[in-house]
């Protein structure tokens, strides 16, 4: 467990079998990955909940909960978003493009 | 206090990376980032190996700060712009941790590594070696920094705000949504706390919104200006951000950050927890 409140690296697979409600996948450009961009994953509110920094494999992951939710991405080439729904706990992907 | 002695911009910022008596300085837990490129010229600061004590959960000492700004070549009268990731969460915490050493100059870069980067201004992997110094630290401020017997006797009487998020605020998350979720303590909050998500004062680049934005959000959120406050999150880095909002940027006098947070007050026998929004209260 992390000590502090930063993220853990992004990326990488994590056991399937987890308790955890997982949302994971790639931010990219034209099907680029694009390594550092700001990821922020907003509840159904649209109200901000966390960010992370993708991997040079344009990899993002968040430990949330079952519901609606929209990540979004900020990078210096362009922004972009995407809505996913997690039903129960589990690895749920969602890809954003940026332009 | 006005922003303009506690804030600079990007733009200042790249402008003055060679300014005599200006010291750049990244605070982050994962130092990797610096590593792989930082502001030209700053220096870097471990928000774990260089300010926690490494065995009891407490910061180094005051020797240990003197010892630590001595060798990062940073003098007493030095101007220490301070800067990281995750939205300058632990910059914010470096700034806070600063000020309780007596450190009169620091300033936080609005917007920290993210506007930064955003921006697409300069990174460099340089090493970055100063002249050690013969720092003085004073003794703790503790005018800004809560412990738990003071949050526990504040419960209905001081402006207690949670800056943690909404789900982290109603017990349904135990950590921010970045991280696994396992976690030793009882979720949700401190009776008679009010929920304002650090984020609600910062801007999607990472900057701090306006002082009226800010103004605005604490006081509908229930803030009563006429009384003393303390802040808290999870482990009190998000909760600095709050404290510098509220008082360097917005000058309420009495703020104080317990840096304690949720990870000790959740883990507590005894004291009263709430769950829910609270705003039926």
């Amino acid at each position: 467990m992390s000590n502090g409140c930063g993220a853990p690296a992004q990326g990488g697979t994590i056991d399937a079998g987890t308790t955890e409600t997982v949302l994971e996948g790639k931010v990219v450009s034209d099907g680029t990955p694009v390594g550092g961009a700001f990821v922020r994953l907003l509840d159904s509110t649209g109200e901000f909940t966390a960010e992370v920094v993708t991997s040079p494999e344009g990899d993002f992951r968040f430990f949330a909960a079952p519901g609606s939710w929209t990540v979004r991405a900020l990078h210096r080439t362009g922004n972009g978003q995407a809505d996913v729904s997690a039903s129960g706990p589990g690895v749920h992907a969602v890809e954003i493009a940026v332009a | 206090m006005s922003r303009e002695n506690v804030l600079v911009s990007a733009a200042w910022s790249e402008e003055n990376l060679q300014a005599p008596g200006v010291v750049f300085a990244e605070v982050d837990e994962d130092t990797t980032a610096y590593d792989g490129g930082h502001i030209p010229g700053a220096v870097k600061i471990d928000w774990k190996n260089d300010l926690q004590d490494p065995v009891r959960r407490d910061f180094v000492d005051r020797e240990g700060f003197e010892k630590l700004l001595s060798a990062k070549g940073i003098s007493n009268d030095d101007t220490v712009v301070l800067y990281g990731g995750n939205n300058n969460w632990f910059a914010a915490y470096a700034y806070w941790y600063f000020k309780l050493y007596g450190h009169t100059n620091v300033k936080l870069l609005d917007g920290g590594r993210k506007k930064w980067e955003l921006d697409g201004r300069p990174l460099d992997k340089e090493e970055v070696v100063r002249d050690a110094t013969s720092y003085k630290a004073q003794e703790q401020d503790l005018s800004i920094r809560a412990f738990r017997d003071e949050v526990v006797d504040s419960i209905g009487n001081k402006n207690l705000v949670d800056v943690r998020s909404p789900d982290e605020f109603s017990g349904k998350l135990l950590a921010p949504a970045h991280l696994p979720q396992e976690q030793a303590q009882r979720g949700g909050h401190i009776p008679s706390a009010v929920n304002v998500p650090w984020s609600k004062a910062a801007n999607e680049d990472g900057t701090f919104k306006s002082d009226d934005e800010l103004r605005e959000l604490y006081a509908e959120a229930g803030f009563d200006g006429s009384r003393k406050t303390i802040a808290y999150c999870r482990i009190g880095e998000r909760s600095s951000h709050t404290w510098f909002a509220l008082r360097e940027l917005l000058g309420h006098e009495d703020v104080k950050n317990y840096d304690g947070s949720w990870t000790e007050y959740g883990s507590l026998i005894g004291v009263p927890i709430e769950l829910g929004s609270g705003k039926e209260a």
